[in-house]
């Protein structure tokens, strides 16, 4: 091993077909589709999944393994490295629409992660089909949000025709709308729903379940008007005697007396967290640049080297943001690096998290801040950055969840040790 | 390719200079208190060899020049103590500049009699007195005269300037800041008062004051100074991720032994939220220090200005554990009898410390 930040050439190259995309499909419509909540941006959503398609990237479906060369010197994985550099360029671009790509973000994730080989087969190849698929993740409820010991949605075996039979109420699914209403000019997409199979149980009877699109007894209630990120659609999805086959549940269908199971699907955590970091770093870095250039513009010289009690107020912000920027990205980076050699990485996974949550407010509020009347103006998209950056502290575990997380594994204690 | 993980070289010179740090830890109160290390404390950490592992064997060493070791390093003997880590690593001021900056005569001439002897008071004078104080506009002038430059102006901060047996003075040619190399007991040049600072007593600095002092041309280091600057940088910014580390073990261990309301203080979430905290941004200038030196390392285009926001981070970072670290102890973190206080002292100074360490 050693101490290196070479970008690996695919990474390099997957960043510059982004940055196109970015430039071309996202930053000139951000406006619009901001202003026009609910509204979708089909041309960006069709182009990408056409895009993904011809790169063999629109699925998350287990390949064929190659055959392995043994001539060949064995390449250390980056998968989780190439999504960080994904996402965080797309959402330079505009997280709202980065967060309606279709491909089945979380709800896939889930899949992908919990899965049997069956499972994934079954529903990850959709994504390959012919339209844009979207596949969402519902966990969240109305008296249920970080504490999701409090799930109360309930899935109940019906011995009878063997089907699982699912009620209960889910807040603030991202795409939820996309997954389930829009697959008639789409592809059918699904949701993964967790509920309890033993409310008794505590944590120990959450399980998750893959709910198809067109499923009876399935439907999106209400569409969220949001802050920032409105390109995406938040929704409420209300699951009456939804059935679903038995063998869509995710993971054992019979209860233990452990959290084994709960703690499993937690460990996605430590997957996706530093993937959702990587996109409010990407806000943070389209804020930061932004005033760069329009302070270039205006003549503003940034002189780095000098000590930090020579500097004006401005030399110090920007800087400051700079350092903000980077160092959240290196510890992003470090923890999808991590994830990919298989180490363990649930302290660095909140750390990234919680840092990106500072970061991206912090470094849009200052932009806005340095850039005065302008900053504030929707005629130019920093103010918007700023109302997107700030769902980066709150989804995925809000930046306090996360805090717990990072001071229980750097004091070594268990939950019940530090509340 | 991105990777996290020392080498296996670096993992062993980690390990080395870990266990010689806890001499130093333990020194580190008396040291402060009696302006003195121990007998041999120096000298034994000089003979661990780390600036000696990081020269060619052509100038006397035994290793290659490595900005990323020289972190790794670095932060591990602050761990120990900050102003320890300075003394061993004093003979860098003098030598990692000609290394650097320095024409093949200079590092021939100059470099193997400092690599092969022990531990000798070789220095440099970069800091002046003057509160906007700025290493890339030095009040301090060196003129050519002849075959010679002629030095003026007033140092200070000047490590082992008594003792010292030949230094590097830093001084404005034309707005350019260049280095000279300048015998001890050179006509014009005086060594003054101990500067009395708010904290590293046991390191011995002083005042300098240069009045007209000939060096010959060839003293010059013609090369470029933000390499120089570049690796006093990502140094103090290692440096500062030892102190700070130094400061949040402890801090936790005496949050997870003390009680209060019936709980550790560790488990009330207003003192773990603090640490989880002093841990991000430890971990955050780590990340940026280690990618600098790798640019360094690799001559990366954008190399010094990685260096320099290293250090501008590892400024705010450090002060604020340092901070936290007396504040978790509450009063106790007053008290001279916990080093929290020491090291509070120290993270003040990494703003003022340019040039104080170069790796």
């Amino acid at each position: 091993m050693t101490i290196e930040f070479e970008t690996p050439k695919p990474i390099a190259q997957q960043q510059y077909v982004l940055k196109t995309v970015a430039d071309n499909m996202m930053r000139p419509y951000s406006r619009y589709f901001d202003e026009n909540e609910h509204e979708i941006p089909w041309d960006y959503i069709n182009f990408m999944h056409q895009a993904m398609k011809a790169s063999g990237a629109g699925s998350l479906a287990p390949k064929d393994k190659k055959k392995e060369d043994p001539n060949k010197p064995k390449r250390p994985p980056i998968g989780y490295q190439m999504l960080a550099h994904m996402l965080e360029i797309l959402s330079w671009g505009d997280t709202g629409m980065y967060l309606i790509t279709p491909g089945g973000g979380l709800g896939a994730a889930a899949v992908q992660s919990a899965g049997t080989t069956e499972q994934k087969k079954k529903f990850l190849a959709r994504f390959m089909g012919e339209k844009p698929t979207f596949a969402a993740m519902c966990m969240t409820e109305a008296d249920a949000g970080s504490d999701t010991s409090k799930i109360r949605a309930n899935a109940v075996l019906d011995e009878e025709s063997n089907e699982w039979v699912l009620n209960g109420e889910k807040i603030f699914v991202t795409a939820g709308d996309k997954a389930l209403t829009e697959y008639e000019e789409s592809g059918q997409g699904f949701i993964v729903v967790w509920a309890t199979i033993d409310p008794e149980a505590g944590r120990a009877g959450m399980r998750s379940f893959v709910v198809e699109a067109g499923t009876p007894g399935v439907k999106v209630m209400k569409m969220e008007h949001k802050l920032g990120i409105r390109a995406s659609d938040t929704v409420t999805i209300v699951l009456q005697d939804a059935r679903v086959p038995f063998e869509n549940i995710l993971g054992k269908s019979t209860v233990e007396k452990t959290t084994k199971g709960f703690k499993g699907a937690m460990a996605t955590f430590d997957a996706t967290r530093p993937l959702v970091a990587a996109m409010g770093i990407g806000v943070a870095r389209a804020a930061l640049e932004f005033v760069q250039e329009k302070l270039a513009e205006e003549g503003v010289e940034i002189r780095y080297g000098k000590p930090r009690n020579t500097l004006t107020s401005i030399e110090r912000d920007v800087i400051d943001m700079e350092v903000m920027v980077r160092s959240a990205w290196l510890v992003t980076l470090k923890a999808v690096w991590m994830a990919d050699n298989r180490k363990s990485n649930a302290l660095e996974a909140s750390m990234s998290k919680v840092k990106a949550g500072d970061v991206g407010p912090k470094v849009t509020q200052k932009a806005i801040e340095i850039l005065g009347p302008l900053g504030y103006s929707r005629e130019f998209l920093l103010e918007k950055w700023f109302r997107d950056a700030k769902i980066t502290d709150i989804y995925e575990g809000t930046g306090q969840i996360n805090r717990l997380v990072v001071a229980r594994n750097l004091l070594g204690y268990r939950g019940s040790q530090l509340r | 390719m991105y990777s996290f993980e020392p080498n296996e070289e670096q993992q062993m010179l980690i390990d080395a200079v870990s266990r010689y740090a806890e001499d130093l830890r333990e020194a580190a109160e008396e040291a402060e208190e009696h302006a003195r290390f121990p007998e041999g404390l120096v000298e034994k950490g000089w003979e661990m060899g780390v600036l000696q592992a990081s020269i060619p064997e052509v100038y006397g060493g035994f290793g290659d020049y490595s900005s990323v070791t020289g972190v790794l390093a670095a932060e591990e003997l602050a761990y120990g103590d900050l102003p320890a880590a300075l003394a061993v690593m004093t003979p860098n001021l003098f030598v990692l500049p000609i290394l650097l900056a320095g024409s093949e005569v200079q590092k021939e001439r100059f470099i193997p009699p400092v690599i092969e002897m022990e531990w000798k008071a070789y220095t440099a004078a970069l800091i002046e007195p003057i509160f906007n104080f700025d290493p890339t506009e030095l009040k301090t002038t060196a003129v050519a005269d002849g075959d010679d430059f002629v030095i003026s102006g007033k140092k200070t901060y000047v490590p082992y300037a008594k003792d010292a047996e030949m230094m590097i003075v830093y001084a404005n040619v034309n707005g350019v800041t260049q280095g000279f190399i300048v015998p001890a007991g050179a006509e014009g040049l005086t060594v003054g008062e101990e500067n009395k600072l708010m904290s590293m007593h046991a390191l011995l600095q002083y005042d300098l004051e240069l009045v007209n002092v000939r060096v010959p041309a060839e003293n010059r280091l013609g090369g470029d100074f933000r390499a120089v600057l570049a690796a006093s940088h990502v140094g103090l910014a290692a440096l500062a991720i030892g102190v700070a580390k130094a400061s949040l073990d402890y801090a936790i261990n005496y949050a997870k032994d003390r009680e209060v309301f019936g709980v550790k203080v560790a488990q009330k979430q207003a003192m773990a939220f603090m640490m989880a905290e002093m841990a991000m941004e430890i971990e955050s200038t780590r990340m940026l220090t280690w990618e600098a030196a790798w640019k360094l390392d690799t001559e990366k285009e954008d190399a010094y200005k990685s260096a320099y926001l290293a250090a501008t981070s590892a400024i705010d970072m450090v002060m604020m554990v340092t901070d936290r670290g007396v504040q978790i102890l509450g009063g106790h973190g007053y008290i001279r009898e916990h080093p929290v206080e020491r090291w509070m002292r120290n993270g003040r100074g990494f703003a003022t410390f340019t040039g104080l360490a170069i790796v």
